[in-house]
């Protein structure tokens, strides 16, 4: 069973540090991009945001007076008990996110769409999104906070299967080009794209693979990872920079992350994770041991996993 | 070649503003003020009056909400400030410029060159922008004091009308000149010299948009 209080103090932790901390694996991705750009301009950026992650840790300031869009991730060994129940858990969360907002401090970006209604603590109608994942066995909680920005970088539209690769390519450039220019998506960043799905779940692969995949990592399918890689590379080639200045890095990271679609669609969105992708991990066990980190973990086998039966099909893989 | 970097002064004089360049590094000294959509629908639309002298207190607009809370005891925490994305704000600004007396705009992205020309140009205003984006952290740093905030019954914490004492605050990036002359779009004109090749091998979607542009030049905002 694990304790609620461990569950919110750990909550308030993580509120902390996604605002604060630029998770390593960025981090690397931009320096050395810092080391590769030559444009003037965007090179000045990108050293002044290297600069700026030391100031938010040095300070325990927030990187960026943004602070996005709190939301949480949440995902549980198939044997986990929650004291209180997920209703309890989700109490936690919307206390730790309001706490965190006033103590940091975050900006209170969460307003009603048409009243304008701020509560001054990042929680109304539907916010923060509390999501779920299950993993076969083991008695954990994974706690996992993403403050993405919320204005630009995204797009989605129904492609077919007769627009193809060609296709996917094209409509990922113009999404890099329309939202580029000026720096509106806050690159370089992590681009996270979604093939597939229903129309809602494009959107929320594509969201999930810019936000709980780490930069350097790759699809578990070969093809679809050297997809990512052709991608990275395209959009680094344009010649856009930070800011949208001439420069050579766009693109820190591109991840795919597909889904089984309607046999006459292709469906696909792009997102961006901006120059301060705020993300923070903890795993509670059951034990109260709490480990912090930075990579979600989100995409294992069993959330990619394709078959009827999940046992059977790890059994036949032995 | 860096960049310049000056100091500049957040009522700065015509001589001042003329001398800065595209490209320019700038680091604020004085007091700014954030006014957003917020503001200006309360200024501009509800005519309520503005709680300060303008522009002889400040003569800077940041179009910025600040991760910021206001303590019990009426004083201010202010973590980290970056600005938001300015061309939502080309409805009120020249309304705006023309009562506040505003020289300095400062956001994120800019405006167009049309903006630039049609009122910054003619009330001897340049825009500046943050960099990054964003540096919330330094820009944080460069706080000295928070003065005063305004109308946050009315407007929220995000909208209301924040008063800050800045010291070397930056950087910033000079964005628009006295000619009207904008760095995005100059920087958008390089690199749509290279569109057509990075575009080879794709092809237009089977299913077509009502939409405004599919032209690589153009803008979206």
């Amino acid at each position: 069973m694990i304790s609620i209080d461990l569950i919110q103090k750990t909550a308030e932790t993580l509120m902390d540090k996604a605002a604060i901390e630029i998770p390593e694996d960025y981090l690397g991705g931009l320096k050395e991009a810092a080391n590769t750009e030559e444009g003037d301009l965007s090179s000045f950026v990108l050293e002044a945001m290297l600069e700026n992650y030391e100031a938010a840790k040095e300070d325990r300031r927030a990187m960026c007076g943004d602070t996005g869009v709190p939301r949480w991730f949440v995902k549980m060994g198939n044997e986990t008990q929650i004291e209180g129940g997920p209703i309890a858990l989700e109490a936690a969360l919307r206390r730790a996110t309001a706490s965190a907002t006033n103590g940091v401090p975050l900006r209170p970006n969460r307003v009603h769409p048409l009243w304008r209604t701020d509560h001054n603590n990042n929680i109304g109608i539907g916010a923060p999104e509390i999501e779920y994942g299950y993993e076969p066995g083991g008695e954990w909680i994974d706690l996992i906070t993403v403050h993405k920005g919320g204005l630009f970088g995204t797009d989605y539209r129904m492609l077919f299967p007769s627009d193809g690769i060609e296709g996917v390519k094209r409509f990922y450039l113009d999404s890099l080009m329309a939202f580029g220019k000026r720096g509106l998506s806050c690159q370089p960043a992590i681009i996270g794209i979604g093939l597939g799905g229903s129309k809602d779940i494009c959107m929320t692969l594509g969201k999930r693979a810019s936000v709980l995949r780490i930069v350097g990592s790759r699809n578990s399918d070969p093809k679809i990872a050297e997809l990512e890689d052709e991608l990275k590379e395209l959009g680094n080639s344009i010649g856009m920079g930070a800011m949208g200045f001439v420069g050579k890095n766009m693109v820190i990271d591109c991840n795919i992350e597909v889904g089984y679609c309607h046999t006459g669609g292709l469906p696909m969105s792009v997102h961006a994770f901006c120059l301060s992708s705020r993300r923070a991990v903890a795993r509670i066990h059951g034990d109260g041991r709490v480990e912090h980190r930075t990579d979600p973990d989100w995409f294992t086998d069993y959330q990619r996993r394709e078959t009827v039966e999940w046992e059977n099909a790890r059994e036949a893989a032995e | 070649m860096k960049p310049r970097q000056i100091t500049l002064s957040t009522t700065p004089t015509d001589e001042d503003i003329a001398a800065l360049r595209l490209g320019d590094i700038v680091y604020l000294d004085g007091l700014m003020y954030t006014a957003r959509e917020g503001v200006y629908m309360r200024a501009l639309e509800k005519q309520a009056n503005i709680p300060m002298e303008l522009p002889s207190q400040s003569a800077a607009n940041f179009h910025c909400s600040p991760a910021a809370r206001i303590n019990e005891d009426g004083t201010y925490e202010m973590g980290a400030v970056t600005a938001t994305a300015s061309f939502r704000f080309a409805k009120w600004l020249p309304e705006w410029m023309a009562k506040s007396g505003a020289k300095l705009i400062i956001g994120k992205g800019g405006m167009s060159s049309k903006d630039y020309k049609s009122y910054f140009v003619p009330n001897g205003a340049v825009y500046l922008s943050t960099v990054g984006y964003g540096t919330g952290a330094l820009l944080g740093r460069g706080i000295e004091n928070v003065e005063a905030v305004h109308w946050v019954d009315e407007l929220g914490l995000a909208q209301a009308m924040w008063v800050i004492r800045c010291k070397k605050m930056g950087p910033f990036i000079v964005a628009s000149n006295l000619k009207g002359e904008c760095l995005f779009e100059r920087e958008n004109a390089k690199i749509a010299e290279n569109i057509d090749r990075v575009y080879e091998g794709t092809k237009p979607a089977t299913l077509k948009r009502y939409g405004e542009t599919d032209n690589r030049s153009d803008e979206v905002i």
